[in-house]
C-alpha cells in the first residue's frame, strides 16, 4: 500500500481497541521470566559452546604476534578464532570499526579474538591465557584537543545558511554567544549484546538481541561473506538497546565464527565492562550557540555549531538538525564538524543529535529569555513557527508546541515561579523549577507484515518488527485486533524473525507509527480476502464483533477460513507527504529540582512532560515510554558521562559501578500528558513516535531549575556538584 | 576466573591454619567483593575457605559495656539490631548508606572492612596499578581522578578505601578481634588497622597471612547526636564522594571520621579540639597537607560545607 495523500476515515479512527490503555501482552511472560532473550534459548539447540571475547588492550595500533599456546590447552577448549584464521571479512555499511580485529587495532576492547569452550567458565578462564603482543600507536582522544582539525562531513547537511546571518548577529540588540560540552554516553541497557549461531550445512540460524532485523542479516551476511538467504535472524525479545543494537555487533560475528570453527552451536554475551568500549556510544559534543534578539524577544539572528569526533570513516553526532526547525528567525547558520577521535565508535544512542543539541539549545534559550527579562515559556512561544523556518512554503503537519507549554504551565503551576535565582528554600533544599521543548522529527520507513485467519477465528500478525520493551507486541495486535473486528485474545503476534516479512524495525521513534501501518496494509489485503471468500462487497463490509457485515448480512468472520487459512501480505510505503510537509512531534518538559545548600547535592523533585505525538497508539506504553526517557534524561543531566582518559584512550569507568545511570531514588512523581490528537499526514494510523521526543530537551528543563534554584549556570554536562560548590553561598 | 579448590572451615583457628598453609588461599564471606574481582582476575586465589559456616554471627554486650559484633554478622543485621540503632545510630545509618538491600544481605563485618577500592584502573587488567600488580605503576595519577584520595596519597596510589561502616567503626573507636594461624588472638584498634598506601598499596591493613577476623567490638556507649552524610551524585547504590561521619555532643564536642578522602577512614583526633569552633577550623586541621589532583580538589570544599551542615544540625 503506497501511502501518498492524507489519510481519510478508516477503521482505525473507531479506536475501540487502538487508543486504549491495555495492558502489554509480553508483560506475563516477561514478568515470569518465560520470555526467554537470546541468551536463554536453551531449547533451540542441544548442548551449546560457549564464547568468551577477548577485547584489545590498546586503543591503537597492531597486534606483533598473539601466541594461543596455553589457551588452546586449557581445559575445555574448542576453538580460538583470530582475525589470522577466521577467513576474509567483511565490513557491513552500519559498522566503522571492524567487529574483528587484527592485525590492525582501531580501538579500545576491539575484538581481537574469541575463545570457545564448553562451558562459559572454561571460556572466560582461557580468554585470559590468550598472550598478545601490541605495538601502540599515538592516538587522538581529546575532543577539544582535536577540535581544531575537525572537517565538514561529505555526507548530509553539514552546513545550513539563511539570510545574513552573521551580519544580522552582529546588529542584534541583544545577543547570547556561549559554548555548551555534552559529554560521550553510555546505552548501558539492562540486557547486553547477546547472540548464539548454530550453522547447519551453510546456513546460519542467529538467536540475538537485535532492533533492526533486515539490517542485521544484510550486515552479518556481508560480514561473513555468505549469502543473505542464507542466513536467518531470530530476536524476538530484546532487553533494551536504546539505539546500541541498531547494528550488527561483536556478539553475532563471533558466536558465528566461533560455531564454524568449533563445530558447535555457541553462545555468547558480552560481558558488562565491554559494553562501554566494545559497542557504540553517544559521542560528545562542543557546541557554539549564538542568538540575537530585538529587546522585546524577537530572534532575529540564531546560529548553532556542532563539534564531535568518530573513527575515520565515522559519523558526526548531528546536533544542530532540531536549531534548523525549531525557532523562527529570519537569518540562520548551522555547521557540523567531525574530529578524527581513536577512541571507540560513536553512533546512535536515543534521539540521536537531536538529544545533545537540545541540552545546549534549550539551555541558550533560557539565557536569552534572562537577558532579555521575558519569561522563559513567552519567549519559546513569541518565536514559534507554524513552517520550516529555512523553507517557508513547507508547513508543519501539526505543530502543537505553544499547547504543550500553556497545558504544562497550567497543570505544574508555572505562574507561582519566582524568575529570579536563588529565592526559594525549603530546609536544606534551595528550590528551582525550569522548562525545556521537546522536539524531534517523525520519520516513517516501509514496513511490511503478513496476516493470518484460522479456522479457529485466530488472527497472527508476523513481522519482523521489534519489540525492545517499548510495546511493539501490543499495538500490533491492538492494530490487527481493530481492524479485523476481534478481541485482542483471537491476535497472536510474532515479532523479531527474518522470515516475517521486513519491516521499519525499532528506531529513530519510526518504530511504532510504520509498522502498526504495515499491519494496517496487510489487514486492508486480508479484509480483501474475507470479503471476497464470503460474499460480501468488500468496499462496505464493517468488521466488528467477530462477524462481518455489508448491506443486510452479517456472517462470522471464522466462516472465511472454515476450509484453509487465509493469508494477505502487504507493506506500507510512504510517498513524499514528509518532504512537502514537515512532520515532527512536540512537547514541554517541566521539572523542579532541589540542590542542598550545603553539599550542592541535585535531587529532581517533580517532572512534567506534555506531548505532542500524534495519534497515542496505546496511553500505557506511550506514558512508559515517556517516562523512561525523562528518567534517561536526568542521567544524563545529573550523572551520565563516560569518563575520557585522554592519554590512554579509553572509557575508564566501563561498569555500572562506574558509570551512572539514574536509579529508583532518584526519580520523584512523574507526570505524562498527552495531547489529544491525530496527525493524518504521519500514516493511515495517525500516529507518530514519542519514545525519543520524551528525552529530547529533559537534560536543559533539569539545568535550567538547577540556575533558577542556585544561579549558577552550568553549560557542562552531566550538572554535578563541584560545578556547583564554589558559587552557592556559605553554610553555617 | 581462575579454578580455585574450596574448603568449609569448622572453627576459627583452623580456618586460620588452612589459609597459613596453602599458597594463595583467601577467606571467602559474602563473596560479594572477593567473587567479582575473581571473575575479572585481579583477585586470583588458588584455594578458598569459607567462613560462614564459623559460629561468629552474633551480636553479644561486652563486659565493659560495649558491643562485640561477629565477624559474620551481615550488614542487613548489624543496621538493624535496636542496641546498634539505638547506641551507635552512626554505624546503622552508615551501613545503610552502603550498597543496596540485596547486597547487605550478603556483605559481612569483616568482609565490608576487607573489601578493596573501587578506582576504575584497579579493575581493568590491561592497565598498570600498582595495588594489583606492585612494581606496574599507578595509571591513576594523571588520569581520570574525581573519585580518587585526597589525603594520604603516595606516588605509587591514590586509591581510597570505600567502606561507609569503616567510617563508623573508626569514628566510634571500634577495635578488630582476630585470630592467627598460631592460635593466638589479637586486638587492634581500628585506628591502627589500616595502612596508606606508601610503596606498598597492596598491603591494605596489618593483618599477617592467615589472620582471621573473629569480631569488632565497640566500646560503651558514647552518647551525642549521630550523623552519617554521605553525599553522592545519585541518590543511592553509589559509592561516595566524601562521607563525613560525626558524633556531636550537646555542648558542641564531639568526632568525626571522614570517607572517599583517604586510603583508610579518616580521621584526626586533635583536629576534633576545635569542634566548638567550627567546621571551617575542624577541616583546616583534619585535611592539613591535602594534596588533591585538580578533578577532586572540590572534595576539600565538601568535606568542610558538609561538616558545617551537619553541625548546624546538631545544635538545632
Ligand atoms: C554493586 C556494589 C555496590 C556496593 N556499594 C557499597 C557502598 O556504597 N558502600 C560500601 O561500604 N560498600 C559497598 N559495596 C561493598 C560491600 O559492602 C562489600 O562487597 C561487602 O561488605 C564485602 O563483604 P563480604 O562478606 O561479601 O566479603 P567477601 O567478598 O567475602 O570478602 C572480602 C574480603 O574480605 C576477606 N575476608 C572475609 N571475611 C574475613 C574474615 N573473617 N577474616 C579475614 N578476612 C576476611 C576476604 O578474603 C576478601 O579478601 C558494594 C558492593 C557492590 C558489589
Ligand atoms: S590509584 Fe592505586 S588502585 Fe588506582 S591505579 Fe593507582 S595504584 Fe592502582
Amino acid at each position: 500500500m503506497r501511502f501518498d495523500t492524507p489519510a481519510t476515515a478508516n477503521p482505525i479512527d473507531q479506536l475501540k481497541i487502538i487508543g486504549q490503555p491495555v495492558d502489554r501482552i509480553d508483560g506475563p511472560p516477561k514478568t515470569t521470566g518465560t520470555a526467554p532473550y537470546a541468551y536463554e534459548r536453551h531449547d533451540a539447540v542441544p548442548n551449546p559452546a560457549y564464547g568468551f571475547v577477548v577485547g584489545s588492550a590498546i586503543p591503537k595500533g597492531r597486534i606483533a604476534s598473539i601466541n594461543l599456546d596455553d589457551a588452546k590447552a586449557a581445559p575445555g577448549v574448542l576453538a580460538i578464532v583470530t582475525a589470522l584464521n577466521a577467513g576474509k571479512l567483511g565490513k557491513g555499511p552500519r559498522n566503522t570499526a571492524m567487529l574483528l580485529g587484527g592485525p590492525d587495532i582501531e580501538h579500545y576492547h576491539q575484538a581481537v579474538a574469541v575463545v570457545v569452550a564448553e562451558t562459559f567458565e572454561q571460556a572466560r578462564a582461557a580468554a585470559h591465557l590468550v598472550q598478545v603482543r601490541y605495538v601502540k600507536a599515538d592516538g587522538q582522544y581529546d575532543l577539544a584537543g582535536a577540535k581544531n582539525s575537525a572537517a565538514k562531513p561529505d555526507h548530509g547537511k553539514p552546513d545550513t545558511a539563511v539570510g545574513d546571518f552573521a551580519g544580522a548577529f552582529a546588529a542584534a540588540p541583544v545577543q547570547h554567544d556561549e559554548t555548551y560540552t555534552t559529554p560521550d554516553h553510555s546505552h548501558a541497557m539492562m540486557e547486553p549484546h547477546a547472540s548464539m549461531a548454530a550453522w547447519d550445512g551453510n546456513k546460519l540460524t542467529l538467536w540475538t538481541s537485535n532492533q533492526m532485523i533486515d539490517w542485521g542479516v544484510g550486515d552479518l551476511a556481508l560480514t561473513l561473506g555468505i549469502p543473505k538467504e542464507n542466513v536467518r535472524l531470530i530476536s524476538p525479545y530484546i532487553g533494551g538497546g536504546f539505539g546500541s543494537k541498531l547494528f550488527l555487533r561483536t556478539d553475532a560475528v563471533l558466536a558465528a565464527l566461533g560455531a564454524r570453527a568449533s563445530g558447535r552451536p555457541v553462545k555468547l554475551a558480552l560481558t558488562r565492562p565491554f559494553i562501554a568500549n566494545n559497542t557504540t556510544h553517544r559521542p560528545a559534543t562542543i557546541q557554539r550557540i549564538r542568538i540575537g534578539a530585538t529587546p522585546d524577544g524577537r530572534i532575529t539572528a540564531i546560529g548553532h555549531e556542532t563539534w564531535s569526533g568518530d573513527l575515520p570513516g565515522g559519523r558526526p553526532e548531528d546536533a544542530i538538525q532540531q536549531t534548523r526547525l525549531l525557532y523562527a528567525g529570519a537569518n540562520r547558520m548551522t555547521a557540523t564538524r567531525l574530529a578524527v577521535l581513536d577512541l571507540p565508535e560513536g553512533n546512535a544512542m536515543r534521539a540521536p543529535g537531536e538529544a545533545s543539541g537540545l541540552m545546549a539549545l534549550e539551555i541558550a534559550m533560557d539565557e536569552m529569555a534572562e537577558k532579555l527579562r521575558i519569561d522563559p515559556i513567552a519567549f519559546r512561544v513569541m518565536n514559534d513557527t507554524q513552517v520550516d523556518p529555512e523553507e517557508p512554503q513547507r508547513p508543519f503537519s501539526q505543530r502543537h508546541l505553544t499547547e504543550c507549554f500553556r497545558i504544562g504551565a497550567e497543570r505544574f503551576g508555572w505562574d507561582n515561579r519566582l524568575r529570579q535565582p536563588g529565592r526559594v528554600r525549603d530546609g536544606n533544599w534551595l528550590v528551582g523549577t525550569g522548562v525545556a521543548a521537546a522536539f524531534r522529527n517523525s520519520p516513517v520507513i516501509t514496513s511490511g507484515a503478513r496476516v493470518r485467519l484460522d479456522g479457529r477465528g485466530t488472527v497472527t500478525v508476523e513481522t519482523d518488527m521489534t519489540d525492545i520493551g517499548t510495546g511493539s507486541y501490543t499495538i500490533i495486535a491492538q492494530t490487527a485486533a481493530e481492524m479485523m473486528g476481534v478481541p485482542l485474545d483471537k491476535v497472536v503476534v510474532r515479532l523479531g524473525d527474518s522470515s516475517f516479512p521486513a519491516s521499519a524495525g525499532s528506531g529513530g521513534q519510526w518504530g511504532a507509527n510504520s509498522s502498526t501501518a504495515g499491519v494496517y496494509a496487510a489487514c486492508v489485503k486480508l479484509r480483501e480476502a474475507v470479503a471476497r471468500k464470503l460474499g460480501l462487497n468488500a468496499a462496505d463490509a464493517v468488521f466488528a464483533d467477530g462477524q462481518v457485515r455489508s448491506g443486510d448480512r452479517s456472517v462470522p468472520l471464522v466462516q472465511a477460513a472454515s476450509d484453509a487459512e487465509l493469508v494477505a501480505e502487504d507493506a506500507i510505503e510512504f510517498g513524499n507527504l514528509a518532504t512537502t510537509h514537515q512532520i515532527s512531534t512536540f512537547g514541554a518538559h517541566f521539572v523542579e529540582v532541589g540542590v542542598d545548600a550545603a553539599t550542592a547535592e541535585i535531587r529532581v523533585r517533580r517532572m512534567l512532560a506534555v506531548c505532542s505525538g500524534g495519534r497515542i497508539l496505546n496511553p500505557k506504553s506511550a506514558r512508559s515510554q515517556v517516562i523512561g526517557a525523562m528518567t534517561m534524561g536526568v542521567g544524563a543531566a545529573l550523572m551520565e558521562e563516560l569518563a575520557v582518559d585522554k592519554r590512554r584512550g579509553f572509557f575508564v569507568n566501563h561498569d555500572l559501578a562506574g558509570y551512572e545511570v539514574a536509579v529508583h531514588a532518584d526519580i520523584p512523581h512523574q507526570d505524562v500528558i498527552f495531547l489529544d490528537e491525530a496527525d493524518p499526514m504521519s500514516s493511515p494510523m495517525k500516529a507518530k513516535g514519542i519514545g525519543e521526543l520524551g528525552i529530547c530537551g529533559v537534560a536543559a528543563a533539569v539545568a535550567n531549575a538547577i540556575y533558577n534554584a542556585t544561579g549558577v549556570r552550568v553549560r557542562n554536562y552531566p550538572v554535578t556538584l563541584d560545578k556547583l560548590l564554589d558559587r552557592l553561598p556559605g553554610v553555617g | 576466573m581462575k579454578s580455585f579448590t574450596y574448603e568449609r572451615a569448622k572453627s576459627p583457628a583452623e580456618a586460620a591454619t588452612a589459609v597459613a598453609r596453602t599458597q594463595g588461599a583467601k577467606f571467602i564471606a559474602g563473596g560479594t567483593n572477593l567473587l567479582d574481582l575473581m571473575k575479572l582476575q585481579i583477585e586470583t586465589p588458588a584455594h578458598l575457605i569459607d567462613v560462614n559456616g564459623l559460629a561468629l554471627d552474633k551480636i553479644e554486650p561486652t563486659s565493659d559495656g560495649g558491643l562485640r559484633i561477629g565477624a559474620l554478622v551481615r550488614n542487613t543485621d548489624l543496621a538493624a539490631d535496636p542496641r546498634v540503632r539505638q547506641d551507635y545510630a552512626l554505624l546503622s545509618r552508615a551501613l545503610l548508606a552502603g550498597a543496596s538491600g540485596q547486597l547487605r544481605n550478603k556483605a559481612t563485618t569483616a568482609g565490608n572492612l576487607l573489601q578493596r577500592t573501587r578506582c576504575p584502573y584497579f579493575y581493568d587488567t590491561n592497565q598498570p596499578c600498582n595495588k594489583r600488580q606492585p612494581g606496574s605503576g599507578c595509571a591513576a595519577i594523571g588520569g581520570i581522578t574525581r573519585q580518587h584520595a585526597v589525603i594520604g596519597t603516595s606516588d605509587a596510589c591514590i586509591a581510597t578505601h570505600p567502606s561507609d561502616m569503616a567510617v563508623a567503626m573508626r569514628a566510634l573507636d571500634a577495635t578488630v578481634e582476630t585470630v592467627r594461624p598460631d592460635a593466638a588472638a589479637r586486638r587492634i584498634p581500628i585506628a591502627e588497622f589500616y595502612r596508606l598506601p606508601g610503596d606498598t598499596p597492596q598491603i591494605e591493613t596489618v593483618l599477617q597471612p592467615g589472620e582471621l577476623i573473629t569480631a569488632v567490638a565497640l566500646p560503651k556507649p558514647v552518647g551525642g547526636t549521630h550523623v552519617y552524610h554521605k553525599v553522592r551524585d545519585r541518590a543511592s547504590y553509589a559509592f561516595a564522594l566524601i562521607s563525613v561521619g560525626a558524633v556531636v555532643q550537646r555542648d558542641g564536642t564531639g568526632r568525626v571520621a571522614l570517607g572517599g578522602v583517604a586510603h583508610m577512614p579518616w580521621r584526626v583526633e586533635a583536629a576534633e579540639a576545635a569542634m566548638p569552633r567550627g567546621a571551617k577550623a575542624v577541616t583546616a586541621q583534619l585535611l592539613a597537607g591535602a594534596k588533591p589532583t585538580h578533578e577532586n580538589a572540590f572534595k576539600l570544599p565538601l568535606v568542610e560545607r558538609t561538616l558545617g551542615a551537619i553541625m548546624a544540625q546538631a545544635r538545632s
